[in-house]
């Protein structure tokens, strides 16, 4: 019983934002304000940077320039190409520094601690399911679309469905036919596997975020002072880590996409 | 037992087990990680991406163990 009392004495976020008011039908819950700030800080800095482009950086260009510079480093470790990197950069580039952004974002002071009725006027981004999943929904959607647009609709479809692989093997005697019926189970749990990858990559960066959050209002219920800085530390470190882990994992998702399937040529000797 | 103790010593049990053979899993991706930096300092830089993949796949399983935490009621 004694337990029950201090655990509704601290507060702990609800898994669900709270909705704070509405427009017309819409719901705005604190997540989406907090959203909403990222983007304004990155379209503010957007507008900024438009303006003072010279050729001799100024030192908001040199910034700017130094952290373009170290991702298109990593992008390229992983692509191998540096075509490749700036054609998912738009994508990838402008994800990792969302996230990176708005995981930041969270650890202001204000974050929780200001309200409007019960409810927190500010929650980290990431701390809405819905938000991630959307992101998540983004990465693999859309490195389809690169994908059938780079390798043409036939064989990206034939990575799942190998029915070009079945048709060849229907002349080629039982082992072959054999062979191929297997590839097409194989290709039914790729199909599996593209779902839990959004699955999995949502549900990472939410519950990451979500049990910082956690961590940090308990700990700060129970001793208000010090005692939270050093996991506010780590915040930041898990903030920077999940932002490039999302990325990354939506970079590799787009490469392995448009890459030409291996053994493809082998198949059809 | 009633119910709510049951659910306490779940969501425990969820947490402990399920968090325990991540970290064991995170430990032994990170040990080997070094072990080849320390043979061959130069790879670090090769290493790291990969290093953080693995450890994020390795740490995902625990986040489902938390969410599942979380949505018991």
């Amino acid at each position: 019983m004694k337990l029950k009392k201090i655990s509704m004495e601290l507060h702990i976020p609800t898994l669900a934002p709270e909705t704070l008011f509405h427009i017309g039908k819409l719901p705005i819950t604190n997540t989406i304000i907090n959203t909403w700030l990222a983007i304004a800080i990155f379209f503010i800095l957007g507008l900024v940077l438009r303006k003072r482009i010279h050729l001799k950086p100024s030192k908001i260009q040199n910034f700017a320039e130094f952290f373009l510079e170290k991702l298109l480093g990593y992008f390229d470790r992983v692509t191998g190409d540096r075509k490749k990197t700036m054609q998912f950069l738009p994508i990838v580039g402008s994800v990792f520094f969302f996230i990176l952004l708005s995981n930041w974002l969270g650890l202001l002071p204000g974050t929780g601690s200001i309200k409007i009725g019960h409810n927190m006027l500010l929650r980290p981004a990431n701390t809405d399911l819905n938000l991630t999943l959307a992101m998540a929904l983004v990465a693999v959607i859309s490195s389809h679309v690169f994908g059938l647009i780079t390798v043409g609709v036939f064989t990206h479809l034939n990575k799942f469905i190998q029915i070009g692989a079945f048709l060849k093997s229907l002349t080629k005697g039982p082992v072959a036919i054999f062979t191929a019926v297997i590839e097409l189970a194989v290709g039914v749990i790729e199909i599996v596997s593209e779902m839990a990858k959004v699955l999995s990559l949502s549900l990472r960066l939410f519950g990451n975020i979500f049990a910082g959050e956690v961590l940090i209002s308990v700990l700060s219920s129970l001793v208000a002072v010090i005692v939270p800085a050093p996991f506010m530390l780590f915040e930041l470190l898990v903030g920077l880590i999940q932002a490039a882990v999302f990325t990354i994992l939506t970079l590799v998702y787009l490469t392995v996409m448009t890459a030409q399937p291996h053994g493809h040529e082998e198949k059809a000797h | 037992m009633d119910h709510e103790s049951i659910v306490t010593l779940t969501k425990g049990l969820t947490m402990a087990i399920g968090g325990m053979f991540p970290a064991l899993a995170i430990g032994r991706l990170v040990a080997k990680a070094m072990e080849a930096i320390g043979r061959n300092p130069e790879a670090s830089d090769k290493l790291f991406v990969p290093m953080l993949l693995g450890a994020a796949f390795a740490e995902a399983i625990a986040i489902y163990a938390l969410v599942v935490v979380f949505t018991l009621k």
